[in-house]
């Protein structure tokens, strides 16, 4: 290996050190190689070592969403999660599970669902790849965040590796606690900034017994808020409302969960509620496939997928300057998004480069103008050259590179990728 | 800086009246609802905005004087208690809801709002504010999001952490930061908001708060089961998790607590080892049938008795029956000691029992009466304080509970926060690498430590603490709020 690195140095605390590929590579970054740790202490060790010898480490779970974030500014050592894969403990009657962070999240909803429970997170079901440690990391969120919130009110305690070695852990595994600052939050979504989520723990729901979506057709933008809002502000308790706004079809979609009799009824409260907006119907299987609330661009939807947030009740206006801006540069805009959480993704294609950091341009200026905000999830290298991922931050900036510092002063993790190039 | 020169630099931002430096005006402020410690703060100042927050900041800051926020002082862990030639900061001046947005299901408000008026300002249109601590009708906003508040609608509704959208927090040195993303979802950049709430006053004082609003239930529904011992009660309790549901409230009561209640508000519960009072709400025809099984898992578990509320003048009885359980207490016992820890659900019989034990050790009745549905137990310790040592043994009893709770897996503190009353556990249940590593992000918002000294992590006892027996709080002798 024609490498700087001392990889004698990391064989000695590691079984599994190998050579990067280009498959590793993130955003066209290339680490030198990749370690597998078992072990909280291994991880510890790695960080430790990286420290020592000025590289930079770049954690990895299953490498479904490597490419989030700004271009890394180095990244010799992927530290993958993998080998640190299993469920630590479930008892289903305290309604807890704590797991490692390389564990699958796919895996361990599945075996939760055996006990009739679940972690109320929504990854799409093509991610199967995708760990806890990850999602974590990343506190992406699903369509059910309208009922059970996000993976930062869902986790109740983790353990980390701090970039110098310090193995910490914050909550507990009891849903109700307050002792001690709560580290499981500041750790969600910091993208593997902070430190290594080398274990979390979540509360669990009980599996819902029956659901069904009913969805109303619209044709614009204030439609779609009227059936938003209809539903937000009614009694129905959905547990997701979805916004789908392609080309052929715009529909707003309402999740309902519960027990069988609980969902029956909703589903009429829900039609009686939206039929004076548009043709109303429960999907069926196959178009809840397709319409209903859980396939997303992300990924699949375009060479730049965005997410854009305002406040809810500016639903119409999201839609707006997100069609305004793409439209009239030739460029298709797939819009799906958490309708009543004011979360809006969308996959651009079309036209070139410069159209699209238009397009990304204006509608962030827009959004954040109003108070909103526009991340840049996906897109390839050279357009990440031209536009920063997460657009400007609030007055928070200072006192976010003063965390950053605390707990990586010599910037070891993923250095770059986050808000404000830290 | 000269007390005489601070008095005169506080005057100078609030005028006269917002500056308190009597020293018999000062005791008002000496201690919060853990009356056990009592501290006088040197000087006690009231703003009514974030600029005078900020300014006075500014100076603590450049003077390096320690400050401590206050809001209602209701506190349960002495987490308001003043700092010995410090500032205390009084929120109760920034009282005003700045905006109600129903559109958005959000109200913004400054930190002295009371928690119950925010629902109150929103029930004619039939929204509400969750988190509903038994304080609810005195603490403020500042002091929930800072001790992250729960109630008894927690189990299916979440903490106060779960309801913060957004917040504005002058910092240590007198920076202003909005954290959270406001109205929007989302913010980008760390979770900084879920740092704050939680932090008991120690990483920055709130000046705004955004809060998430919510539809009232189209229905609810109570019911209260006797059981022959807690173990049939426990039992109930798992059923109905166990069966899948969430109910709003689950609670339960011991026949000690029970006979007390009798004795003083006397809401006709029947006779029993144990009581479990069980509220369901939610859509109309999900509530009913849920409502039927919790029906028949009490039954399963062989409850003696079943009561189901008809009205809502029923239903409030029910309530007042467990709402009064703190205070009935005084009924049969000169003190007593509240504790505030969790355990894992499963556990809990086991911690129960073992309570009884500790009880029996040390010859002192403990009285359990607690949230269910969550495992946060709220054991009361009896003693009298007139007799030589019962004190010190009810404190040491109490202690001996959190370590049991501890070693069946569960926390010290389930709502009342660590304050000044329980730092010295913190090893118990944290390494001093987890402290140490809570200790940066102290350092980011608060190098110098001016923010609430010495509270959450254990440090020596401050010179002026007092340890003496458990009182009433005086807004709960008023009856404005009953323990919970
Ligand atoms: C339709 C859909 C719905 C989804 N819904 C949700 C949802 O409701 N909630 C949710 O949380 N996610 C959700 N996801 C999943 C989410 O988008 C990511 O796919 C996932 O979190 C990435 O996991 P990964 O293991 O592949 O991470 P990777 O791609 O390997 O890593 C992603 C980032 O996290 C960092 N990282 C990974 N592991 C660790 C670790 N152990 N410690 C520190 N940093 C680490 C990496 O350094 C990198 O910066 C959803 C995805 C889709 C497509
Ligand atoms: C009778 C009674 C019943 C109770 N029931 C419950 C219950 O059911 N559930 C529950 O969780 N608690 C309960 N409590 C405890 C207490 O009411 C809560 O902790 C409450 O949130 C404290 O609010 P406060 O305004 O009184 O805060 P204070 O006691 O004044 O302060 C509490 C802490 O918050 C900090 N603080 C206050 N304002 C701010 C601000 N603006 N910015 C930053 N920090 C600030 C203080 O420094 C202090 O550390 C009860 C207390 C009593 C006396």
């Amino acid at each position: 290996m024609e490498t700087k690195l001392n990889v004698q140095g990391l064989e000695g605390i590691v079984e599994n050190v190998t050579e990067a590929t280009g498959a590793d590579a993130i955003d066209g970054v290339q680490p030198q190689v990749v370690v597998e740790p078992e072990t909280a202490e291994q991880v510890a060790e790695i960080l430790k070592f990286a420290r020592s010898e000025g590289v930079s480490v770049a954690t990895r779970g299953g490498g479904t969403k490597q490419g989030w974030g700004n271009i890394p500014a180095a990244a010799e050592i992927v530290l993958s999660t993998e080998r640190m894969n299993g469920i630590i403990e479930h008892e289903p009657g305290d309604q807890v599970v704590r797991v490692q962070a390389g564990a699958k999240f796919s895996y361990v909803q599945q075996s939760l669902f055996r006990a009739n429970q679940m972690i109320a997170l929504d990854p799409s079901s093509k991610l199967k790849e995708a760990t806890v440690g990850g999602v974590v990391a990343t506190n992406d969120s699903g369509p059910r965040r309208y009922k059970y919130n996000t993976t930062r009110d869902l986790i109740i305690g983790a353990k980390v590796v701090l970039a110098d070695g310090t193995i910490a852990k914050s909550g507990g595994k009891v849903v109700k606690n307050v002792a001690g600052y709560d580290l499981g939050k500041l750790f969600t979504g910091s993208l593997g900034t902070l430190g290594v989520i080398v274990e979390a723990n979540f509360r669990l729901h009980p599996l819902p017994e029956a659901a069904r979506t009913v969805a109303v057709e619209v044709e614009t933008p204030q439609q779609a808020k009227a059936a938003m809002m209809a539903l937000w502000h009614s009694q129905v308790e959905a547990s997701a409302i979805e916004l789908h706004w392609g080309a052929e079809k715009k529909l707003v979609s309402a999740l309902l969960e519960s027990i069988p009799e609980g969902v029956e009824a909703k589903e009429e409260q829900a039609h009686v509620m939206l039929k004076s907006i548009g043709e109303v119907r429960s999907l069926n299987d196959e178009e809840y496939d397709e319409l209903g609330p859980y396939p997303r661009p992300d990924g699949s939807g375009g060479e730049v997928v965005v997410k854009a947030a305002l406040p809810p009740a500016e639903l119409d206006g999201l839609i707006e300057v997100l069609t305004n801006a793409t439209d009239r540069r030739g460029i298709t805009a797939n819009l799906r998004g958490h309708a009543a959480t004011g979360i809006i993704f969308s996959g651009f294609s079309g036209n070139d480069e410069d159209a699209l950091v238009e397009a990304v341009e204006e509608a962030r200026e827009i959004i954040v103008r109003r108070g909103g905000s526009l991340v840049v999830r996906e897109a390839p290298a050279s357009f990440k050259r031209r536009v920063d991922a997460w657009g400007p931050a609030g007055d928070y900036m200072e006192l976010t590179k003063r965390v950053k510092e605390k707990f990586d002063a010599a910037g070891t993790l993923n250095p770059g990728r986050f808000l404000g190039g830290i | 800086m000269e007390r005489e020169k601070l008095i005169k630099a506080m005057e100078g931002i609030l005028g006269e009246r917002g500056v308190i430096h009597e020293r018999e005006q000062l005791r008002t402020y000496e201690c919060d609802g853990l009356m056990n410690y009592r501290v006088i703060p040197d000087l006690v100042v009231l703003p009514e905005s974030a600029e005078d927050v900020q300014r006075i900041v500014r100076i603590c800051h450049e003077e390096g004087i320690p400050f401590v926020a206050r809001g209602s002082g209701t506190g349960l862990s002495g987490g308001a208690l003043p700092v010995e030639s410090g500032l205390l900061i009084v929120m109760s001046r920034m009282r005003r809801i700045i905006e109600v947005d129903l559109e958005n299901m959000r109200m913004v408000v400054e930190p002295g709002v009371i928690n119950l008026h925010v629902s109150n300002e929103v029930a004619h249109e039939n929204y509400y504010y969750a988190p509903d601590p038994a304080s609810q009708s005195v603490s403020s906003i500042g002091g929930n999001l800072a001790e992250n508040s729960g109630g008894v609608h927690c189990l299916k509704y979440g903490f106060t952490t779960n309801h913060v959208m957004a917040a504005e927090i002058v910092l240590a040195d007198g920076e202003i930061v909005n954290v959270g993303g406001g109205k929007a979802n989302d913010a980008p950049g760390y979770e900084l908001l879920g740092a704050f709430v939680g932090s008991e006053g120690t990483l920055g004082i709130a000046t705004k708060v955004t809060l998430k609003l919510m539809k009232k239930p189209e229905s609810v529904r109570t019911l209260l089961a006797a059981f022959g011992d807690l173990e049939e009660a426990g039992e109930a309790v798992s059923g109905i998790i166990g069966a899948g549901i969430v109910p709003a409230a689950i609670e339960m009561m011991d026949s000690q607590t029970v006979a007390a209640v009798e004795k003083t508000v006397k809401p006709g519960f029947p006779q029993a080892e144990a009581i479990l009072i069980v509220e369901l709400d939610g859509p109309q025809a999900e509530v009913d049938s849920q409502f039927q099984r919790v029906y028949d898992v009490c039954e399963t578990a062989k409850a003696s008795e079943i009561r189901i509320a008809e009205s809502d003048e029923q239903r409030a009885l029910f309530w007042k029956g467990r709402k009064a359980a703190f205070a009935a207490m005084g009924s049969v016992a000169n003190d007593y000691y509240v504790q505030d820890s969790v355990v894992p659900r499963t556990e809990l019989s086991k911690v129960l029992k073992r309570i009884g034990e500790l009880s029996e050790e040390h010859g002192l009745q403990v009285a359990n009466v607690f949230h269910a549905g969550d495992g946060n137990l709220h054991p009361l310790v009896l003693y009298n304080n007139e007799n030589e040592g019962e004190g010190e043994r009810a404190e040491a009893l109490a202690g001996d509970i959190v370590f049991a709770c501890l070693e069946h897996g569960g926390s010290l503190t389930g709502e009342h926060g660590i304050g000044l009353d329980k730092k010295k556990y913190m090893p118990k249940m944290f390494t001093e690498d987890d402290m140490n590593t809570m200790q940066l992000l102290r350092c980011a918002f608060d190098p110098h430590h001016l923010c609430n000294p010495g509270k959450v992590f254990p440090t020596p006892r401050l010179c002026g603490e007092r340890p003496g027996p458990w009182k009433m709080h005086p807004i709960q002798k008023a009856g404005l709020a009953e323990m919970f």
